[in-house]
């Protein structure tokens, strides 16, 4: 497991900050929520009538006025989004990392597999965004309770969940890019996430495009949607799993055979 | 069983050559020397000995196993030293040397440490603080801390001053004393002659010249450089002669004497006696044949 600790050590500080950055802006939007309240009624309203910007957010499903509502919109977008490009950068630097910063002849030159390489890479990732979603819940839930609203345990536990399993597709599904590029590998891990995140906004607006949530993972974390019916959509997450688990499969393929230059 | 046993071994990079037909064999216990100018094939060599690229036809072996088949049992038993090292950032020199001893399950914590003293080089240090030189210790301490039975060289020196060049190559007599193998490739001539027993000659992609280092050095030839008037005709051991107004330059690899015994009869105003760049020799004495 020596590579695993390595990995974890080398994006111990990254990891803070993502953390420190989506914790914080959580925070300070659920401290909002009592002031906000009062406001609500109006807000609300214009909120939910912005045509399709309301629909592409949710908020034509969701009121504004409960936390509920408004840690879905304005939490959501912050942790969706944060959680989003921390999982796909870290993922996409995973493998690539060594050859952009030139390691991997140090690295690979180690009588380590490549298999075994990839592994302990891949569960480093798990890992730390498991360690991300562990600390954001636990500052998110910690605010509720400063702020002595009642916590809307299911519906927050649900969106935290939600978010967690799209970081771990994404996460999956940029180490599997990883494992094909050599260099530029944050700006694919940027444009994956971005990506994924605006195919969900379009799928929220054209009913012709409702298909698109199958496809990304903010599909199934959409918290109008998440909120609404009280659970995460089982058929989208079988089809995330499958893409995670193919991209994961191609990585070791890839990486196994690859030339290091 | 050979230490490292090539056959016909070719690796193109998409149409780019990079080695063809390699045909190389390197005793266990021996000090062998690879030499080539720049961009030969070298580093492709060592890169596919060592499994970071696959060859595109032919095969090798290292201590017995296939490179392909068997990777990670060979590079246990293999140390490399590459001839740029490039180190993880944010780590000290004792973390490095600890993180590779770690890759390979042992524990080398005193044998790293009587190398950094033997080195200089300060445990200390923070790795992307490091000089090219010093990272060139940090990597040769990596490459043999754990007492490997193959040692693989990739221009070792380079970076290195006279008195560290000295104590490294002290310290790779002493693991080739005690059995190991040591695959030395460079690009400077007087290096391999002095610690080699015998090398190969690597020029464009292909084996030109594999011999003893003591019968390479009968074909060590000086350039010599003349201002004035000099008579040449007849001497033997001369190549590439160029003949000016100012005077006259060749390769000369012949004895001394008779040289020296025409310069001393000729009107000569200026003279450079110089060891030729390898290009020079490969193309007049290993050459079979033009370069492409």
């Amino acid at each position: 497991m020596t590579i695993l600790r390595h990995e974890l050590k080398r994006n111990r500080t990254s990891c803070l900050i993502w953390t420190g950055a989506i914790g914080a802006l959580l925070i300070i939007c659920i401290l909002l929520f009592p002031e906000m309240k009062g406001q609500m009624a109006g807000v609300g309203e214009m909120f939910s009538s912005m045509g399709a910007f309301t629909t592409a957010f949710g908020m034509d499903r969701l009121n504004f006025g409960t936390l509920t509502g408004y840690y879905a919109i304005e939490c959501g977008n912050v942790l969706g989004l944060g959680g989003a490009f921390f999982a796909s950068l870290t993922g996409a630097g995973m493998l690539a990392k060594e050859e952009s910063g030139r390691t991997a002849e140090f690295l690979l030159t180690h009588p380590v597999s490549r298999r075994r390489i990839a592994a302990e890479k891949l569960l480093a990732l798990g890992v730390l965004i498991v360690l991300l979603n562990l600390a954001v819940y636990g500052l998110a839930v910690g605010s509720m309770l400063v702020i002595a609203e009642p916590v809307p345990w299911k519906e927050v536990s649900l969106m935290h969940a939600s978010y967690f399993l799209m970081q771990l597709e994404l996460g999956a599904l940029c180490f599997g890019l990883s494992a094909f590029l050599r260099k530029g590998s944050a700006g694919i891990g940027l444009g994956t996430a971005f990506l994924m995140y605006f195919l969900n906004l379009i799928a929220n607006i054209t009913e012709s495009a409702k298909f698109l949530k199958y496809i990304t993972p903010f599909g199934y974390c959409d918290g109008a949607d998440v909120v609404s019916s009280g659970r995460i959509d089982g058929t989208m997450l079988a089809v995330g799993a499958g893409i995670a688990a193919a991209a994961i499969l191609a990585a070791f393929l890839q990486y196994e055979r690859k030339d290091i230059h | 069983m050979n230490a490292i046993e090539t056959e016909k071994l070719t690796k193109y990079y998409g149409k780019f050559r990079g080695i063809i037909d390699l045909d190389l064999s390197v005793e266990q216990g021996e000090c062998f020397g690879f030499i080539g100018p720049n961009g030969a094939g070298k580093s492709t060599t060592i890169r596919t000995l060592l499994g970071l690229i696959a060859p595109t036809a032919g095969c090798a072996r290292v201590l017995g196993k296939d490179v392909q088949k068997e990777k990670t049992a060979i590079l246990r038993d293999v140390g490399y030293l590459p001839s740029e090292a490039v180190f993880y950032g944010g780590m000290r020199v004792k973390d490095i040397l600890k993180l590779s001893a770690d890759l390979r399950k042992k524990d080398c914590s005193a044998r790293a440490a009587v190398l950094c003293e033997r080195l200089e080089l300060d445990p200390g240090r923070k790795a992307e603080e490091l000089s090219f030189g010093n990272r060139k210790k940090l990597a040769i301490i990596c490459a043999v801390q754990s007492d490997p039975a193959l040692l693989i060289l990739d221009e070792p020196t380079g970076g290195l001053d006279p008195l560290m060049q000295r104590e490294f190559f002290e310290i790779i007599k002493e693991r080739n004393r005690a059995g190991a193998t040591v695959f030395l490739s460079s690009h400077i001539l007087s290096e391999v002659q002095r610690h080699c027993g015998r090398a190969a000659v690597i020029r464009e992609g292909r084996l030109i010249a594999c011999d003893s280092v003591e019968a390479m050095r009968d074909s060590n030839a000086r350039r010599v450089r003349i201002e004035g008037r000099v008579d040449l005709a007849g001497l033997p051991g001369l190549k590439d002669l160029n003949v000016s107004e100012q005077g006259a330059s060749f390769l000369y690899s012949g004895d001394m004497q008779p040289l020296l015994h025409r310069l001393s009869e000729g009107d000569v105003r200026d003279l450079n006696i110089t060891e030729p760049d390898l290009e020079e020799i490969f193309l007049h004495y290993y050459g079979k044949g033009e370069p492409a």
